[in-house]
């Protein structure tokens, strides 16, 4: 989906500092790159693409601006892989333990 | 028009953080450096009665004391003959949202509500702001919590994300940065802005809020076992678990019991850097933040820092990534508990001090930590494998923070690292060296930092004059 209407839930983002902008104390590999801020809220606009400037309003009930970059964006994290290295942990305590039981 | 820049907003930082909290510090700063914090703690903060009161309505506090059984007997059987503590932990993962932090944000919540403010604002990228927005929850206020969680190709931590998610379940709104301290420039407009209260981690409100914890402790312990307990061993970042712990101790009358702060050995990443950003595994409860906020506690957003640990700390502990994920492991498989790796952190610490000290002492690992989604070692393990880090189990000594996270092969291995007290005191000084010479500093100044540092003056006038 492109397209977001009045309502919506949506991602926001603005650039609050750009490259040459930052504090002097940040260390050289993130002073080559821009202070990215993300916000989410309901689509104020009636009609919006990605990529568009829009106004959200946000769940403290502020209307913040930025450009809109996801629309109902989804927690993408999650469990993970199995790891050999946890499986193993477990087994060998459980020996240690004096089996299972 | 307000002026928005970078320089202008810090520019106001002072003004902003006096209405946001409403604490007018300067009334406890006296001669070049000191100020009274035992008198800032007693006349900003809140009574043990009250806050246990405040705490209950809010569904924080009176949580379980567990004996970890089969652990304890994992300790007795890897111990020198004569030797083995028992090892108890405070499950605060049952406060609501989950952690200790819910104890700090309680008072500070019900603190703002009383005052007015239409709503609370935290920087944090832990679980305090789950905690915050639970308690803003509750009590009707609105709540914005600021987090640092994507390095610059917007990966985030799993951790970070995770409680991001938690906040939103709570109503928050919920603002996220890539890396970089200029988050605090962020924090400032939107204080402005809101005219919100600063739940920030390090005012009074935010410790005496745990002094509850260490209270309990000391009350739970002497139900159980007739006696307060031996050590008491907390996870130390910012320095408020820590503090606010050993201050309740002490007011149950447990002044007998030793308190040993642990941190996940980080070394060699830097905190502000987008490339190491995702090469860590834990994102608090690291020496990242524990060394600094030891040394220089009045590094946070507000004036004065009430977490102030070398007044408490008797020893500090650091552990490896690889036996933090260990002893998570093990408190599923052998406690039949699932919490969350950064609570953690004190219990692989607790287990090492458990196989020096004499059989039967008594030690209370004081947290542990909600488990879910990104927040546990699977996920967390996951994500360091795809930024590179080298995962096995073999020797613990080859933990290298950001290039390896070796897990132990055996319960025997886990052995924190004591780190030199004396050292961390001594880089205390040089910071305070920086700005003034030993003979321009006042009486009441010396004595000031003979409290802060639990050190005779003629040694800090030695390590001043380095």
């Amino acid at each position: 989906m492109k397209k977001a209407t009045k309502g919506t839930w949506v991602e926001i983002e603005n650039i609050v500092l750009n490259v040459g902008e930052r504090a002097p104390q940040v260390p050289e590999d993130t002073k080559k790159t821009p202070l990215v801020m993300w916000t989410k809220g309901l689509l104020v606009d009636e009609e919006a693409e990605i990529g568009e400037e829009v106004s959200v309003k946000t769940l403290s009930d502020r209307v913040a601006k930025g450009k809109m970059t996801a629309i109902n964006p989804r927690f993408e994290h999650d469990f993970g892989k199995p790891v050999d290295v946890l499986i193993e942990t477990g087994i060998s305590l459980k020996k240690e333990m004096g089996g299972i039981r | 028009m307000r002026d928005l820049t970078y320089e202008a907003v810090m520019g106001r930082k002072n003004e902003i953080m006096k209405k946001a909290v409403g604490i007018d510090y300067s009334k406890f700063e006296f001669g070049k450096i000191g100020f009274d914090y035992e008198k800032m703690m007693a006349s900003v903060a809140y009574e043990m009665k009250e806050m246990q009161k405040i705490q209950k309505y809010t569904k924080v506090g009176n949580t379980p004391l567990f004996e970890l059984h089969n652990i304890n007997k994992l300790i007795s059987e890897n111990s020198e003959e004569g030797k083995g503590g028992r090892i108890f932990i405070k499950d605060e993962a049952a406060n609501a949202s989950g952690s200790f932090k819910a104890r700090r944000a309680a008072i500070s919540v019900y603190h703002a509500q009383k005052m007015g403010y239409k709503g609370v604002i935290a920087a944090t990228s832990g679980n305090y702001g789950a905690a915050v927005a639970s308690q803003a929850a509750q009590r009707g206020l609105k709540c914005i919590i600021v987090q640092e969680v994507f390095d610059s190709k917007r990966k985030g931590q799993p951790e970070i994300v995770e409680k991001a998610r938690k906040c939103e379940a709570f109503g928050a709104e919920v603002i996220q940065l890539t890396v970089g301290p200029e988050l605090f420039y962020t924090f400032l407009k939107l204080l402005e802005e809101t005219e919100f209260f600063n739940a920030s981690l390090y005012t009074p409100f935010g410790i005496a809020g745990v002094e509850t914890l260490g209270y309990e402790i000391a009350e739970q312990m002497n139900e159980m076992e007739g006696r307060c307990p031996d050590y008491v061993v907390a996870t130390h970042a910012g320095g408020g678990n820590l503090t606010g712990t050993a201050r309740g101790l002490i007011k149950a009358g447990a002044t007998g019991c030793k308190v040993y702060g642990a941190s996940v050995d980080l070394k060699g990443l830097h905190m502000a850097s987008d490339r190491d950003f995702n090469r860590k595994s834990f994102t608090t409860g690291h020496t990242g933040f524990g060394i600094p906020f030891a040394t220089q506690p009045d590094r946070t957003d507000v004036p004065r820092n009430a977490a102030r640990v070398l007044r408490y700390m008797d020893k500090y502990l650091t552990v490896t990534q690889g036996e933090v994920f260990y002893v998570t492991e093990m408190l599923a498989q052998l406690e039949g508990i699932e919490r969350g790796p950064a609570g953690n952190v004190s219990l692989a610490a607790a287990i090492s001090l458990a196989k020096k000290v004499e059989e039967g002492k008594i030690i209370v690992v004081q947290e542990t930590e909600y488990t879910g989604a990104g927040k546990h070692p699977m996920p967390q393990l996951t994500f360091a494998k795809g930024n590179g880090i080298n995962i096995y189990r073999g020797d613990i000594r080859e933990n290298m923070p950001g290039k390896s996270i070796v897990l132990p092969e055996y319960f025997g291995q886990i052995e924190a690292v004591e780190l030199d007290m004396n050292k961390m005191k001594e880089r205390y000084i040089a910071n305070v060296a920086k700005n003034f010479k030993y003979e321009e500093l006042g009486e009441e100044d010396v004595k000031y930092l003979e409290e802060e540092l639990r050190m005779d003056r003629t040694d800090i006038e030695r390590n001043m004059n380095k």
